[in-house]
């Protein structure tokens, strides 16, 4: 475990004293923040709640962006520099440097999605909002981001640098985000798997609305579950090569 | 102390490394010599437990690579060719860091890292970003990360490839300051080095073991009759004379020429150097220069590889 913390501390650390890190930081909250004005802030009279709701699902997307440009460096870079040696050599195993890494930049993505909070305090100065859907929104954000991070985290642990690792974890993030879409045109009982596979449509939604959903939750997390499980397969199989 | 039996590794067909069987006692600084291509760097590095033998065994004190990996892992140091560093942190960070990971306590690295610091000769390096540091500093952070954990077995893959003459002597300093607390397996091609760094020589070639020994043994396996390199002062004629004349000069070949300079290697049949020197000066040629090439550790090496001899 202690192992764990250390690697995660490090893979966080790096990301707060390198301008990468405050590159990602910077351009996810300007991002954010002029969607919010421009589309979820309209001139048109609305209730807090819909505003609010837009503001999740604007922020979904750079999370979602953020989370693909945190992981590519995660362990495609310890092998570009060779660095992996490192880790390779530390009496740990794949499982506790994946969880570590995996750890480190969710760490990161959390301060990034946290650092917009101003915005519902922008609405609730401007009318009124609930803060069970502040609370169950930033929950949904931070599951989708734990998918986001791990989906990243395979594409970083197959590919052998880092715009690879990117153009592979954006990549199978797409393919998970068009499960909804390929529902819509594909027969049952297909259909029903692949708009459940999706990453956002239907198990974001309920997050947006403030509503926790134990099933959403439980998607999300088998997800995080099954990519970081892939990832730790890919390293030990790189090893044993 | 460690034990190298059988180990072959190969990478799909190819053979990399092949039967190499070896022992190293405690303490011992053993070099590691081989041309680009012998199968060194593939050999030191199922050794270090990066990469999975194909068939053979390692045991370091006791400790088998295959029955106990992660234990194994934490006996053993290693720097690759090129260190691997995190240069966004200070020295002393990256040691910190290191020690951490290989399951040291805090109080335990920080009663570690001076003596490292100063094994490693990085005395007021320390609070400095690893990304500002010479080359040369860079490879004793790399030294320091491979026994920050107190390996028994530390293993540098050509720790001075790069290096100014400079920090070459210093870094022979540092290598042989190792041996009083591990084992240390020293790879590289720039063969005096290593035979100034080491107590002993395993050579590789094509990936197999074909000889083991001191400097001294290895030259005396692979003994021939005297060869010289000699650089003359002398037309050709009169050199090609005296040495036609000469009772112990088996064969001769002008290697090069210039004007007073003639440079020629001659094979001996008897240990006559002073003979031949007495015969050169007395027929009035200059001996500006003479080196007993087969006395030389590249001689040595090539011969050993040239005759694949086991």
């Amino acid at each position: 475990m202690r192992e764990i913390v250390l690697l995660a501390r490090r893979e966080l650390s790096a990301y707060l004293n390198t301008s990468w890190g405050y590159a990602i930081l910077l351009v996810m909250l300007v991002l954010d923040g002029l969607m919010f004005n421009a589309f979820a802030m309209t001139n048109q009279a609305r209730f807090s709640a819909d505003v609010l709701e837009d503001f999740f699902f604007y922020s979904s997307g750079t999370t979602m962006i953020a989370g693909v440009l945190l992981t590519m460096r995660l362990l495609a870079e310890e092998r570009q520099t060779g660095t992996m040696v490192l880790l390779q050599l530390a009496p740990i195993n794949e499982a506790q440097i994946v969880i570590g890494k995996f750890l480190g930049a969710f760490g990161f993505l959390s301060i990034i999605t946290l650092l917009t909070i101003y915005m519902p305090i922008l609405i609730e100065v401007n009318g009124k909002v609930s803060w069970g859907q502040i609370g169950a929104g930033y929950l949904g954000l931070l599951s989708l981001g734990a998918a986001t991070i791990a989906i990243g985290t395979l594409g970083s642990a197959i590919a052998k640098n880092q715009l690879f690792a990117a153009v592979l974890g954006g990549g199978i993030l797409v393919l998970m985000l068009l499960g909804w879409l390929l529902g819509r045109v594909t027969e049952p009982p297909v259909s029903g798997v692949l708009s459940y596979a999706a990453l956002f449509d239907r198990h974001f939604q309920p997050f947006q609305r403030g509503r926790i959903n134990t099933e959403s939750l439980i998607y999300y997390a088998s997800v995080t579950f099954g990519f970081l499980l892939l990832s730790i397969r890919v390293l030990q199989s790189r090893r044993l090569s | 102390m460690i034990e190298v039996q059988s180990l072959s590794r190969f990478y799909g067909a190819h053979r990399a490394v092949s039967d190499v069987s070896f022992s190293i006692q405690a303490n011992e600084v053993v070099g590691f010599l081989g041309l680009n291509g012998a199968g060194k760097s593939t050999t030191l590095k199922v050794i270090a437990g990066l990469l999975l033998p194909s068939s053979g065994t390692v045991v370091v004190d006791n400790v088998d690579m295959a029955t106990a990996p992660v234990s194994f892992r934490s006996q053993i140091g290693f720097l690759p060719e090129d260190p691997p560093l995190h240069t966004e942190m200070t020295v002393t960070e990256f040691l910190t860091y290191l020690g951490g990971i290989r399951g040291m306590s805090g109080r335990d690295i920080a009663a570690r890292l001076p003596v490292v610091i100063a094994a490693c000769q990085l005395k007021g390096q320390e609070d400095r970003l690893i990304a500002e540091l010479s080359h040369g500093f860079r490879k004793r952070v790399g030294i320091a990360q491979a026994i920050i954990h107190r390996p028994k077995l530390v293993i540098l893959d050509e720790p001075i490839s790069g290096l100014d003459p400079y920090q070459i002597v210093e870094m022979r300093e540092v290598i042989r300051g190792l041996s009083s607390e591990a084992t240390v397996l020293v790879s590289s091609h720039i063969l005096s080095e290593i035979s100034q760094t080491c107590d002993r020589l395993l050579v590789l070639h094509k990936g197999k073991l074909v000889a083991t020994g001191s400097e001294e043994e290895l030259a005396k396996r692979v003994s021939t009759s005297p060869l010289l390199e000699m650089t003359l002062i002398s037309d050709l004629e009169r050199l090609k004379s005296v040495l036609d004349a000469h009772d112990s000069v088996d064969d001769y070949k002008v290697v090069a020429q210039q004007d007073p300079y003639v440079k020629v290697e001659v094979q001996l049949n008897a240990e006559a150097h002073d003979d031949l020197i007495i015969a050169m000066v007395g027929a009035g040629i200059g001996v500006r220069r003479m080196v007993d090439a087969h006395g030389e550790l590249e001689a040595t090496f090539l011969n050993l590889t040239r005759g694949e001899s086991a």
